[in-house]
């Protein structure tokens, strides 16, 4: 392999791994609280890039109007999908919750199909709904990178130092972060903490869109499953990188689009089974650090 | 109590009346009506619906009685393909079975039929094991060992092509036959060719084609579906491929070019029909109607189902019954049918036509005629 075709794979990569990463955050954030994994994450996700569509499509707003828009849609679903599926279950077991989430998923799904169609709506520049020039191509020495994957990485820089300055800097921060230790006892504390809960949400659900519109402007096209993937795979860069941790689905995210361009590049008779290779890291990561790698051991409660 | 007995005995007697006479035809139909493929679904579907409305009745002893057809979503899946046959066979009671549109669900929804003892139509499955040992299955559409040669003569002979690199979707029956049956043709020319693989449902593909592009093809062979080849076109065209993209039936649904948009300008691909080819006497009034339905052009996947609905309904107007087994035969012994994608003749003991074929290319954003193939 020559080096530019290295450096080339290693752009697509962190192109790649960007997103992953943003949608992880959502799933990191949200177990990190309430220990939860949010299956309805990856459609969620969907829902974001519809949002945008439709935004420009339907309503003819410009397109940066149009994407702030699908942000807090999003968000607001996000948060609402809390408020109706998830609260009610606050203090049951914990498999309800996630058996929950799982209906959530098919849920909404099944809902896109109906409301949107099953066929795949095109996300073209050609129908107005980003400039083209997002898809310029910046050539450095052999080596083409598209403009969106510095867009890509200076957003996920950029939402990893918003994060964690609201996490460690704010009163709402320190919020959550108490809420993660013990709900009961921060609410005794005077903390409103389903207002807490509700905001992660919104948080999650926004770098969601984020990344379904970015997503989308990579590969122009959404049809009902198109978070289904993705999200797994974001689910699994969380874990890999320890879940509940942020700085760990970031590093996660990336770990997982490299490795996934990196197997194709070195093995391309591979290729194929590409899915299954991320799943076999998770499976690894599970029996050699089941914390991920920059989680922290817990120590049950007594 | 005599008066329950004379009541009784003609509640009977209506009953058995009733049941004896034909009120409805059900014929299924199962196709990826959702999912990454759910243009193919869609568009068959709006065939028969049309199909539907030009010939809602059936012909059995005399009287015209109404076809209903009972459409299930397969999603794409191959289990589900299976489940849909089932369910239509068990529940339903239909007497025949139009779809699915892929080679991988018609294989495994085709098992269900055969055994089953009730005959299914795909309209584009063009696997060959889709039909081979089963009595039961049978297609309007050609096959792949035809198609395959087709697209590695044009690539050698039109497109000058010497090195090709092919994109195949491991996931799927119809890609790796045709892949196979291309590469077979093409090194008997002499050409040079290599493989990429990707996965059903796979959006990136810049690993592959960062690979495939370092070993200078001229032609990106496409052997799969819209989806994946509108999505591959963009990363290659992006990552610098200035050469040619060639495809098969798979590509043909109006989402490759809105999915694909300029990327996708000048692929040519394979395929079954297009409104200007004349394939057959029927061809002509089928456009027609359709833009009428539908105010847009008519598509291949539309086109064969509504000649797989014809098909069937002819079938049972010769045999005049409604045993899932006369239907079978019926079919099987389908002669000079005139259908709007080119007339359909099953051969003794096989349920493959021989068929013409189209060479499309997209140019200005449409799906354009380049030139028909006969056999």
């Amino acid at each position: 392999m020559s080096l530019a075709g290295f450096f080339q794979h290693l752009v697509n990569a962190l192109s790649l791994g960007g997103i992953y990463a943003l949608i992880a955050i959502g799933y990191t954030m949200v177990y990190g609280i309430l220990r939860l994994i949010n299956f309805a994450h990856g459609d969620v996700f969907t829902y974001g890039i519809y949002f945008a569509f439709y935004a420009v499509v339907l309503f003819l707003m410009p397109w940066w109007v149009a994407f702030v828009f699908s942000i807090f849609a999003t968000a607001f679903l996000g948060a609402f999908i809390e408020r109706i599926a998830y609260r009610p279950l606050r203090n049951a077991p914990r498999i309800s919750a996630l058996i929950t989430a799982i209906g959530v998923s098919f849920f909404l799904e099944n809902f896109a199909i109906v409301a949107f169609g099953g066929r795949a709506k095109s996300f073209n520049p050609q129908t107005g709904i980003y400039p083209t020039s997002f898809l310029n191509m910046i050539n450095i020495g052999g080596v083409r990178i598209p403009v969106l994957t510095f867009i890509t990485i200076g957003i996920v820089i950029a939402a990893l130092v918003l994060l964690i300055w609201i996490v460690y800097r704010t009163k709402i921060g320190m919020a959550m972060r108490a809420i993660s230790k013990d709900i009961p006892t921060t609410k005794l504390m005077g903390v409103n903490a389903d207002r807490v809960v509700s905001f992660t949400f919104m948080l999650g659900s926004g770098l969601a869109a984020i990344g379904g519109i970015l997503w989308a402007m990579k590969y122009p096209q959404v049809y009902p499953y198109t978070g289904m993937i993705p999200g797994l795979k974001a689910f699994i860069a969380a874990v890999v990188g320890g879940i509940g941790s942020i700085q760990g689905a970031m590093v996660g995210g990336f770990i997982l689009g490299i490795s996934e361009i990196m197997i194709v590049a070195f093995v391309p008779s591979l290729a194929g089974y590409r899915d299954a290779f991320a799943y076999a890291i998770l499976l690894f990561v599970l029996l050699v650090k089941p914390t991920g790698i920059l989680g922290v051991e817990v120590s049950e409660k007594v | 109590m005599r008066k329950f007995y004379v009541f009784l005995t003609l509640v009977l007697a209506f009953v058995v009346v009733s049941a004896s006479e034909i009120t409805e035809v059900k014929i299924g139909a199962g196709w990826e009506m959702t999912g990454p493929i759910a243009g193919f679904g869609q568009m068959s579907w709006d065939g028969v619906k049309l199909a539907m409305k030009l010939r809602p009745t059936v012909r059995i002893g005399g009287k015209d009685v109404p076809v209903k057809v009972v459409l299930l979503d397969n999603k794409g899946d191959k289990a589900e393909a299976a489940n849909v046959v089932k369910r239509l066979i068990d529940v339903e009671k239909v007497v025949a079975i139009l779809g699915p549109c892929t080679s991988s669900c018609a294989l495994a929804a085709g098992a269900i039929a055969e055994q089953k003892q009730v005959a299914m139509v795909t309209n584009t499955a063009t696997n060959p094991l889709v039909t081979q040992n089963r009595r039961f299955i049978f297609r309007a559409c050609f096959i792949d060992p035809m198609q395959g040669e087709l697209l590695a003569k044009f690539a050698w002979e039109q497109l000058k092509s010497k090195n090709v690199a092919i994109m195949v979707d491991v996931a799927q029956d119809y890609v790796v036959g045709l892949a196979n049956y291309f590469k077979r043709k093409f090194a008997q020319f002499g050409g040079k060719f290599f493989e990429e693989y990707y996965n059903t449902g796979d959006q990136d593909f810049t690993a592959q084609l960062t690979d495939a592009l370092s070993r200078n093809p001229d032609t990106i062979f496409l052997p799969g579906y819209y989806s994946e080849i509108a999505l591959i076109c963009k990363q290659a065209r992006e990552l610098g491929f200035k050469g040619n993209f060639l495809a098969g039936d798979g590509a043909d649904a109006p989402e490759l070019i809105q999915i694909g948009g300029k990327f996708v300008e000048g692929l040519y691909y394979t395929t079954y029909f297009h409104q200007d080819a004349d394939l057959s006497p029927a061809t002509k009034p089928f456009v027609e109607a359709y833009v009428k339905e539908y105010n847009r052009r008519p598509d291949a996947f539309g086109a064969l189902a509504f000649d797989a609905y014809n098909l069937v309904l002819d079938a049972i107007e010769r045999t005049q019954s409604l045993d899932p087994i006369a239907i079978r035969d019926a079919i099987a012994a389908t002669k000079d049918f005139q259908g709007v994608g080119g007339s359909i003749t099953y051969p003794e003991g096989s349920g493959d036509p021989v068929k013409p074929a189209v060479i499309n290319t997209v140019k200005d954003g449409q799906f354009r005629l380049m030139t028909v193939v006969r056999p």
